[in-house]
């Protein structure tokens, strides 16, 4: 493993992160969280890759080959399944929000409550 | 019979699927529907139940299509259940019952969804406690989690569900990411995903700082659906804003299924790898007892019932947390025992102030201060059940007294007292006031009074008679927390203490899940502790009813007494300051929270 990925990953976190707290617009805010979500699959991803590794199909090459992890692509695969039922329902309450309320800024929502 | 552990998550997943693809059918035949959701849930009660009696004796493991592992390596995926997940999974299935036979005549219209939604968070409930892959758990996780997000927002056409449920769901999901984070970190060092095998490989490295990063990563997701302190502010805005018999699950068994998951993720797979067992310990004590102050000062601040609930239960949330974090047999099984009774009495409280809804079309205490009258029998069940969250014998939670008594040191028990009478002091308080007018009459605070009067549409309002297949549940729910508590005097509190050691033995768990071994545990093996119901956990329990009754008189007569009690305009204002309900704060607070935490376990296992 190299240190490289795990950088990007702290990168990716934080600065989905940093938008999640500063953003005034649920959508925007929505983006951000699949940005910080988006950090795992460089994880996973980073985690199971092997360097000179090819891809994790043993059709047509042979048995002993080095080949990157197919754990972790499952687990991406898994990870990005999630997200998109998050994602669709966070969007559909923000589309909600929209039509009945007329703002899509958090802090306003909270403020209309009382 | 094996297949009985599949079945327990297939069922719910396979009705839930089935009346969404035939839901033209239902139209028609609203009872049917919900007769199939009762039905479905009683069976899953059934099931985990026959599951219990078999792993009375020793942990079963079932393997998905027969991988079994080899050489200890584990191929396939299990599930693995012991007496405490099954345990808690049971836990969770009588809720679900319970809350849909009161849904049943709760709601006027209800879609196809809200059904097919609560078998799949019943499905995601019982995967989370069998499971014993560390992905799976995260799925399991995610699949309640989302199921649980749709069921807040049931009502989209106000604005505090909405406003809850995106809450509830970027906090949620944030946490889950960093679970998976430290899932993915913990597999690319031991190159597994099942719990056990993860286990063996961190007791081979003890102390390795990816462990240790691994544990807090997945401790945060963890966290975060345990409500505790910095955590917990999504806590109260999902729960207030919830359909009631969707809280009776929130605050009942999801909650603790946050608990749950620490313990399990600690003794199968952390506690030989980390080491450093008095510092978590300390750690966790802290930061339960902390969330166990926080979270009763804001019930006790709180006017509407069913954000009142929610802050009590943020209260025992930590206070449990403190039981689970001594790290010890004893305070493991006092946990568990007040789990299963909190969850009963908690969903028995829920359910009346559904009821109360139902019926009086609020749920402000102070605007039905003298309403409840003639609710006879909910205002009945309502002050049994909070006399049972103060642990008055024989409700089961006077039993974890004994057990906390024996295991917590001093400091922490006193103020984990303090909280459970500062708790359903205001529990009570609000009962007596709501049901039997006892009290000053009220002014009002139009502020608080706009909030609270917000609740309303969820049900038909302004009816009559209370439906029996409402009352029933919540009057089960009460006597079932009695029912549990007696069996405590026959021998309820050796079994878990045996189910509590048997969990906390990582290397039995993993000989039993990697090795197929069956491993038997001596029954009575921390002889020091109350092997069953002490003289000092009733008087114990007694104390802290009179303390709760007490308590809640003097609020309610706080004016009459000339009191000095106040409310302070700034206190209020800092307290609504950080409950602001803005998601940018809560993430600002879930980020500093990690923050710390991180750095004081870099400062205990340095």
């Amino acid at each position: 493993m190299q240190i490289f990925p795990f950088i990007i990953v702290v990168w990716i976190v934080a600065i989905g992160l940093y938008g999640i707290v500063t953003s005034r617009h649920l959508v925007h805010q929505i983006i951000c969280l699949i940005v910080v979500q988006s950090s795992t699959y460089v994880l996973l991803l980073g985690v199971g890759y092997l360097n000179g590794g090819t891809a994790p199909y043993f059709f047509d090459i042979p048995l002993h080959t080095r080949v990157v992890d197919p754990v972790v692509q499952a687990l991406a695969l898994t990870d990005v399944v999630v997200e998109a039922a998050v994602t669709a329902l966070l969007l559909s309450f923000a589309i909600q929000a929209h039509k009945r309320f007329g703002t899509l800024d958090p802090q306003e929502l909270a403020s209309l409550r009382g | 019979m094996d297949q009985l552990f599949a079945l327990a998550v297939t069922v719910p997943l396979a009705v839930a699927a089935g009346i969404c693809a035939v839901r033209p059918f239902f139209d028609r035949r609203r009872w049917l529907l919900d007769l199939a959701a009762i039905v479905t849930a009683a069976s899953v009660v059934v099931m985990l139940a026959f599951i219990m009696v078999r792993v009375r004796g020793g942990d079963q493991v079932y393997w998905f299509a027969g991988f079994r592992p080899s050489h200890g390596v584990a191929i396939g995926i299990d599930f693995e259940a012991g007496s405490l997940s099954a345990g808690l999974a049971t836990v969770g299935a009588v809720l679900v019952t319970a809350a849909m036979t009161f849904s049943w005549r709760y709601f006027e219209r209800v879609a196809t969804y809200y059904h097919a939604l609560m078998l799949i968070f019943l499905a995601g409930m019982t995967g989370f406690c069998l499971t014993g892959d560390i992905f799976d758990l995260f799925v399991w996780f995610e699949l309640m989690g989302v199921a649980a997000y749709a069921l807040t927002a049931y009502r989209p056409e106000e604005r505090g569900p909405l406003q809850g449920a995106l809450n509830f769901a970027m906090s949620n999901s944030i946490g889950a990411y960093f679970s998976l984070s430290g899932i993915a970190l913990i597999y690319g060092g031991s190159g597994a995903l099942n719990m056990a095998q993860i286990g063996a490989w961190a007791s081979r490295h003890p102390s390795s700082r990816l462990v240790v990063v691994a544990f807090l990563l997945i401790l945060a997701g963890l966290l975060v659906k345990a409500a505790i302190l910095p955590f917990h502010f999504w806590l109260a805005d999902a729960h207030a804003v919830a359909p009631t018999p969707v809280c009776v699950l929130f605050s009942g068994v999801m909650v603790e299924l946050g608990l749950y998951g620490i313990a399990r993720v600690y003794w199968s797979m952390f506690s030989g790898g980390l080491g450093h067992q008095q510092g978590l310990s300390r750690l966790l004590l802290a930061v339960g007892v902390a969330t166990g102050v926080v979270g009763a000062l804001f019930c006790f601040r709180e006017r509407h019932l069913k954000r009142l609930l929610a802050f009590s239960t943020i209260s025992h949330s930590g206070i449990l947390l403190a039981g689970i974090g001594l790290l010890t047999p004893l305070g493991l099984t006092g946990a568990a025992v007040y789990i299963i009774g909190h969850a009963l009495v908690k969903g028995a409280l829920f359910l009346c102030a559904g009821i109360v809804l139902h019926r009086l079309g609020t749920v402000d205490e102070v605007r039905l201060h003298g309403q409840g009258r003639p609710l006879r029998v909910t205002g009945l069940v309502f002050i049994v059940a909070s006399l049972g969250l103060a642990g008055m014998p024989p409700a089961a939670t006077f039993l974890a007294e004994g057990w906390f008594d024996e295991a917590a040191p001093g400091w922490a028990l006193a103020i984990a007292l303090a909280c459970a009478v500062v708790t359903s002091g205001a529990v009570l308080r609000a009962g007596l006031g709501v049901f039997y007018g006892l009290g000053d009459p009220p002014f009002e605070d139009p502020r608080q009074a706009q909030e609270a009067a917000e609740e309303t549409g969820e049900t038909e309002t302004g009816r009559h008679r209370t439906p029996l297949t409402m009352i029933v549940p919540a009057a089960m729910l009460a006597g079932a927390a009695i029912a549990v508590g007696c069996l405590g005097f026959t021998g309820l509190g050796t079994a878990v203490q045996a189910a509590a050691v048997r969990f906390q033995d990582q290397r039995a768990y993993i000989a039993t899940v990697l090795h197929g071994a069956r491993v038997s545990h001596p029954v009575a093996l921390y002889p020091p502790g109350p092997a069953d119901v002490s003289p000092v956990a009733v008087a114990t329990g007694l104390a802290l009813a009179a303390g709760s009754v007490a308590f809640a008189l003097l609020t309610l007569y706080r004016r009459r007494l000339r009191l000095p009690i106040r409310r302070w305009p700034r206190a209020t204002a800092i307290a609504e300051g950080f409950q602001s309900g803005v998601i940018n704060d809560y993430v600002a607070w879930l980020v500093l929270g990690l923050a710390c935490l991180g750095g004081l376990i870099a400062l205990i296992v340095r």
